[in-house]
């Protein structure tokens, strides 16, 4: 059985995570995310979870981790100017491999911006906003439905693959209210836990990969496997390290448990691309406004489509390089002066024209404007290929 | 109670030493005096969680056979609260250094007091950054030379047990690596202590605050100790002409009328499914 609702993307993000298996929320009010802390605040108790509303962001991100060494799944919620407190611990999750939800329903910035319009500002600092390399996981959802099952893979991803899996959200779809149908027990919801280890306690070492995965197994602080954990670079004991292979070998195995898994990460939705001339390419809120704006453009005799990254990081280079080889030319619009264009112009390697819809002024596009755009794409292509 | 030798033999890991402490370093001590603090407490390896920061005194969790972490700097506190409320069941024990603990990680140092969550919180007090070479920190005594003081420090310094006493810390208590049995003792007290206890160990750092401060022979460190801890009951007695730049030692504050965090969430839990979440007290 299930119900039909209108709810709020906020809120739909905290019953995908209650149907996970999230059991912990620590977390820092902040609009446009407090929806998020809210809900977690009445519904965690409910089913024998914890949340703590703690003293700052980093607080919150910390007490995250902690709770994650514990054995539970665990998540926080942010925006703007707390994404940018959180990036440390970020890195400390990346490294030490902790699972973990970082939710940023973003507004516009930097600094306290416009609080609190909607931006999709904080796109590549999902990816690079800690400091160091390294690598994590990002998904955008475009619809209250797919925040819902959004949060979900979110958490069985950063289980998966023990790295922090951002669910970059922006102020639209976190405050939209949309119908959607939501089971009535969320029994079979749950996303399967982290690999547990399959040797004894005394043949244990915490980051030996012992599969093809590359990610290694990870006991519960307090199940009778004791290990270290650092945010120092360390080899597959645990302990820190400071030879050079011990880096080169920590960042090799962090960049390829990721890489060579991308098939599985990655997720995009493609919308009447196949004989497209322009791909529009856009995500989370932006996206809502690109089906109508393919739509009418369609409806005037120009062959566009919708080429929608649903995991925006690791970046759908293959998607992307495609959509280049069989379109004349793509159109990217996204909340910002122009950041995620750059990964497109990459990926599209020079194969076709990669215009750009930036719009910054704290509103989304209606798809009149973005219809305008498309027009100017295919009119500059008129004739080509 | 068991010999250092064999508590090393017990408790450390033995691939992990040689530790990187310098010679004369007070960290050892305390270490040592945590290590027969859990032993004579009685408590299983595997029920022991040791949550560091980062500095000198944060590189012990990585020398000891627990669940253990040595994290961020001035985050070992919200990483042990977390950890304490996913299992409650487990003796979390905190290692911080002054500047950790006070200064880059003070805001979480009030609010786990406030909160009385059942933490032990072990801050080994040498009066300086020691990993970064000698800086001034808040607990650095005001006069002092530091290498980001070379002027002398103008800053008073924190009274860190009672910062956390004010701040609603259940259990303080203060010892320093000359009163090692009194160190043991308030370690094993604050263990006990079912809220938040916090344990100021005064520690010597002969490399990067007594060269800088006419105290570079670790032995002159411990005899400064010695001389300036007064026991508790000593101290209640002096007037305060007396008390000028000493300090008390023991068990300073201790109250077990408040209830501790993850016990009052679990009422948390208890209202929720019972669904009287409007219930006010």
């Amino acid at each position: 059985m299930s119900r039909v609702l209108l709810m709020q993307g906020n809120q739909a993000v905290v019953e995908g995570a209650i149907a996970a298996g999230v059991r912990f929320y620590g977390g820092y009010p902040i609009t446009p995310s407090t929806e998020i802390a809210e809900g977690m605040a009445k519904r965690l108790p409910q089913v024998g979870g914890k949340f703590m509303q703690t003293e700052d962001e980093l607080a919150g991100i910390g007490t995250v981790l902690g709770a994650s060494l514990g054995g539970m799944k665990a998540m926080t919620a942010t925006s703007g100017p707390g994404f940018s407190l959180k990036q440390e611990m970020i890195g400390l999750a990346c490294s030490a491999e902790i699972p973990c939800v970082v939710v940023n329903v973003q507004r516009v910035g930097p600094a306290t911006g416009q609080p609190t319009s909607p931006s999709q500002g904080d796109v590549m600092q999902a990816r690079w906003g800690t400091h160091g390399d390294h690598w994590l996981i990002a998904v955008s959802p475009s619809s209250v439905p797919e925040c819902f099952d959004l949060t979900r893979r979110a958490v069985a991803l950063s289980e998966k693959y023990r790295c922090p899996v951002i669910l970059l959200m922006d102020e639209i779809i976190g405050h939209m209210r949309e119908r959607i149908e939501l089971p009535d027990n969320y029994e079979g919801l749950e996303a399967p836990r982290r690999k547990q280890p399959d040797v004894s306690p005394e043949n244990y070492l915490a980051y030996a990969v012992t599969d093809g995965s590359k990610v290694p197994a990870m006991a519960d602080f307090g199940s009778g496997y004791r290990w270290h954990v650092s945010g120092l670079i360390h080899d597959e004991t645990g302990f820190p390290k400071g030879t050079p292979a011990a880096t080169k070998n920590s960042q090799d195995r962090l960049h390829a448990k990721l890489r060579d898994h991308e098939d599985d990460i990655i997720q995009v939705e493609k919308y009447k691309t196949e004989d497209a001339d322009v791909i529009v390419i856009a995500y989370g809120g932006a996206a809502r406004t690109a089906y109508d704006a393919v739509d009418m453009a369609r409806a005037e005799g120009i062959r566009a489509g919708l080429l929608r990254p649903v995991t925006i990081w690791p970046f759908a280079d293959n998607a992307v390089k495609e959509a280049a080889q069989t379109a004349k030319c793509l159109l990217v619009h996204e909340l910002n002066c122009g950041q995620y264009v750059r990964e497109v112009g990459r990926a599209a390697r020079g194969l076709v024209p990669v215009d750009l819809y930036a719009k910054y002024d704290n509103e989304p596009a209606t798809p009149e404007q973005l219809l305008e755009k498309i027009r100017e794409s295919a009119e500059k292509i008129k004739g080509a290929k | 109670m068991k010999s250092m030798e064999e508590l090393v033999n017990e408790y450390f890991r033995p691939n992990r030493l040689p530790h990187l402490w310098c010679p004369g370093c007070g960290n050892g001590v305390v270490l040592g005096a945590l290590l027969k603090a859990i032993d004579a407490e009685g408590l299983a390896k595997d029920d022991v969680a040791v949550i560091s920061g980062i500095g000198c005194s944060s590189r012990a969790s990585g020398y000891v056979d627990f669940n253990t972490g040595n994290t961020l700097h001035g985050r070992a506190l919200p990483i042990s609260t977390g950890l304490k409320m996913a299992r409650p069941d487990l003796n979390v024990i905190t290692l911080s250094g002054d500047g950790d603990c006070s200064a880059i990680g003070g805001n979480h140092l009030i609010h786990a007091a406030r909160r009385n969550i059942g933490l032990t919180l072990v801050v080994f007090n040498n009066s300086i950054y020691g990993m970064t070479g000698g800086q001034y920190s808040p607990l650095t005594p005001q006069g002092a030379r530091a290498t980001t003081a070379p002027y002398l420090t103008i800053e008073p310094s924190f009274d860190i047990l009672a910062l956390a006493e004010a701040a609603g810390a259940t259990f303080t208590a203060r010892a320093t690596t000359y009163h090692v049995p009194i160190l043991v003792d308030v370690l094993r007290k604050g263990i006990r202590h079912e809220g938040f206890s916090i344990i100021e160990a005064v520690t010597g750092c002969p490399t990067n605050f007594g060269r800088q401060n006419k105290l570079a022979a670790p032995a002159m460190m411990m005899e400064w100790q010695k001389e300036h801890g007064v026991m508790k009951a000593a101290w209640d007695k002096m007037d305060p002409a007396q008390r000028e730049g000493k300090f008390p030692i023991g068990v300073l504050s201790e109250r077990t009328d408040l209830k501790e965090y993850t016990k009052a969430y679990d009422e948390i839990i208890e209202r929720a499914q019972s669904g009287k979440e409007a219930a006010s007290a």
